[in-house]
């Protein structure tokens, strides 16, 4: 889970990070009330969770309360790469000699974590790292030894962090990795770390992410999902427990395991390009259990969503027996009934097949198509889904 | 011949008491694995009966090896204890720990990684999140259901679980030597390049089929060993070309993040180190024949 830069503000101040005084607000009334508490001259910024903020206008500078409201205006609705922005960090405007750059994140590839820090902050990273490679220090921290402050001295000594206030910035990377450690999180990231005219390090900008498997050690992390935000079909999934993911398409796609849904997908995509560029609607894995209950709170799902024409059912019966998903699915659309109105195709492969597809010819129910092969299945519920847009 | 599990491997369970544990435990007897034991703290001196066949709890790993020789453990040990389950395998020096746990937190999974390579890798580990290592008519460590298909020539790897059945039953008249899921999670123990290597020495396996998704870069890594020591043919397939920037599709490591990790890059990848590529998996699995018959 990404967090919006509010809530990554919160956490620094928790752990000790330092951070600038600020309040979240949603109205412009509510931001000029801010500006007035925080002393004046503010900034204005838009909590979206993705980057670009500041050029697409979602970051400005306000001289007082009146200006911090006129900026609320502009700001509060304003669509940034189509995220909506519907709150506002109002900060105390800071006052900057230097920005930094530093971050810890996974390292997925060597297994560990890693320590990305430059003195050349400020800018995008992902662009620094290309163009100037040498300019960002690349540090690995075994998860066994952590960052001391020795080590943390090291990493910025190593990204020319200049040396009148390396212990200082050190401390800051210290709390930093206190906070990835301690929360769970897979990236921390303080863009930009900035040095002020009296030499304090405050962390100007910030994103984290959170691991979300480790949520059972975290029960303060649920509250930090933006329900508003959500996908309503995808919170209707995640209330059921379903692993579930909104895409743009109109063919519905039940199946079990991960890969196999993905993979699912793909080849529905592929079989769109032949009937009118249908696409997969959505990603919804219903595990190894598949029982009736789990397959009717998908199927409820997913025909609940307006822009599906057609469902395609893809299992292949590893753990789970055929015969119970075929149970499965009949016994959801009794549960559904009336509410089930689009075309199934449905696809079994696996242990107990047979069995399966003889409950399934046997339910003869009127909405399902029963196919031999992934790709044959794909091919008739994009078919299906042209046919009914 | 076989990789990683063999007909010899003596196989204990970590959470052999657990509903998990005990469902598969009886599959993979059934399957021809010998089972020699199961590990729990709490049930130490106990002994249960699974598939007909009775088997000693022992308190620790180490205990279970002495007692039994043990080199092989399948982890079902639900997320929040599972790192210590697998420290305790690690220190133990179990030659093989297969973690089939889904849902142990990354920071858990680096944490036992480092302790792994701080003791000098004695251990392999296969997973977490994954269905395991089965080695057709011989063993099975996991939940990778044995009746899809017997022994034969080919070798699989894959991150994905049902992916994985679904090629074994696409592939089922020819077999396989072994079937090595990987797991879908950021940080895994045995990556492709290691199931790549181990194939390649493998006198028995002809075909290699490897499977990946997005997230991460392992199959771009995996592509450059290919191209510098794996002579035997390789066919790849990869899930997620329609995946989403930015959301994790089921699997924890199963993200596009930005411009990285997507499933054309890693296709692009292996193509380009002579692996072909298939793009559904019925044409990977007809690759996959081509090759053989080729052979």
């Amino acid at each position: 889970m990404d967090l919006y830069e509010y809530q990554a503000r919160d956490v620094f101040a928790s752990h000790g990070v330092p951070v600038l005084a600020g309040t979240v607000a949603d109205t412009p009334e509510e931001v000029r009330a801010a500006a007035e508490s925080l002393g004046g001259r503010v900034v204005v910024k838009a909590q979206v969770k993705t980057g670009g903020r500041g050029k697409a206008g979602g970051v400005k500078l306000a001289q007082d309360p009146v200006q911090a409201r006129e900026r609320a205006e502009a700001i509060l609705g304003l669509d940034i790469k189509g995220h909506v922005t519907r709150r506002v960090l109002v900060t105390e405007a800071s006052d900057i000699a230097e920005e930094y750059y530093f971050s810890f994140l996974l390292d997925r590839a060597n297994r560990t974590f890693l320590a990305m820090a430059s003195a050349e902050g400020g800018v995008e990273i992902e662009q620094l790292a290309v163009e100037r490679p040498e300019a960002l220090a690349r540090v690995p921290v075994d998860p066994l030894v952590g960052v001391d402050e020795a080590a943390a001295v090291e990493i910025v000594t190593r990204a020319g962090f200049p040396e009148a206030i390396r212990q200082r910035a050190a401390e800051v990377v210290v709390r930093l990795w206190e906070t990835f450690v301690a929360e769970d999180a897979t990236l921390v990231e303080v863009n930009p770390l900035v040095r002020d005219p009296q030499d304090r390090i405050v962390a100007l900008d910030g994103k984290v992410t959170l691991d979300d498997n480790a949520g059972f050690r975290h029960p303060g992390h649920a509250q930090l999902v933006d329900v508003q935000a959500e996908d309503p079909l995808e919170a209707k999934a995640k209330a059921k427990d379903l692993n579930y993911v909104k895409l743009d398409g109109q063919v519905g796609i039940i199946g079990n395991g991960a890969g196999l849904v993905m993979s699912t997908l793909d080849v529905v995509a592929y079989a769109g390009q032949r009937h009118g560029g249908v696409r997969p609607a959505n990603f919804l894995d219903i595990g190894g259990g598949a029982s009736a209950e789990v397959m009717a709170a998908g199927l409820d799902v997913i025909l609940g969503d307006p822009a599906v024409k057609s469902v395609f059912v893809n299992v292949f019966g590893g753990i789970t027996a055929c015969d119970a998903v075929a149970t499965g699915i009949v016994e959801a659309l009794r549960i559904l009934g009336d509410e089930a109105a689009k075309p199934l195709v449905v696809r079994l492969d696996g242990n107990n097949v047979e069995q399966g597809r003889a409950i399934l010819a046997e339910a003869n129910h009127p909405l399902v198509t029963l196919v031999d092969t992934m790709d044959n299945a794909a091919d008739k519920a994009a078919e299906l889904a042209a046919a009914g847009a | 011949m076989a990789i990683f599990l063999t007909e010899n491997s003596k196989i204990i369970v970590q959470g052999l008491t657990g509903s998990e544990g005990t469902k598969h435990a009886t599959k993979m007897l059934a399957a021809g694995a010998t089972i020699v034991g199961g590990v729990n703290a709490r049930k130490a001196g106990q002994t249960v009966t699974i598939g007909g066949t009775d088997l000693t709890v022992y308190g620790t790993v180490a205990e279970a090896m002495a007692a039994t020789g043990a080199d092989t453990s399948v982890i079902f040990v639900p997320p929040r204890f599972a790192k210590d389950a697998v420290i305790e395998a690690i220190d133990a020096e179990i030659g093989l720990a297969v973690v089939i746990t889904e849902g142990i937190p990354v920071h858990d999974a680096a944490t036992f990684w480092a302790h792994n390579v701080a003791k000098g890798q004695k251990t392999r580990i296969v997973g977490p999140n994954c269905p395991g290592v089965i080695s057709p008519e011989k063993s099975n460590a996991g939940i990778i259901p044995a009746n899809i298909t017997g022994a034969g020539p080919i070798g699989l790897v894959s991150k994905s679980g049902t992916l994985t059945y679904q090629m074994m039953y696409e592939l089922r008249d020819i077999g396989f030597t072994t079937c090595v899921g990987i797991g879908g999670d950021p940080v895994i123990g045995t990556t492709h390049i290691d199931a790549l290597q181990a194939f390649e020495a493998d006198p028995d396996t002809r075909v290699i089929v490897m499977i990946g998704e997005i997230g991460g870069d392992a199959e771009e890594r995996a592509a450059d060993y290919i191209k510098t020591h794996v002579t035997k043919p390789v066919v790849g397939y990869v899930a997620g070309f329609t995946a989403p920037e930015g959301k994790t599709m089921g699997h924890a490591g199963a993200i596009v993040s930005g411009s990285s990790g997507t499933a054309e890059a890693k296709k692009q990848a292996l193509e380009a180190a002579g692996v072909k590529v298939g793009k559904t998996p019925s044409e990977t699995a007809e690759l996959a024949r081509k090759e053989m018959a080729a052979q």
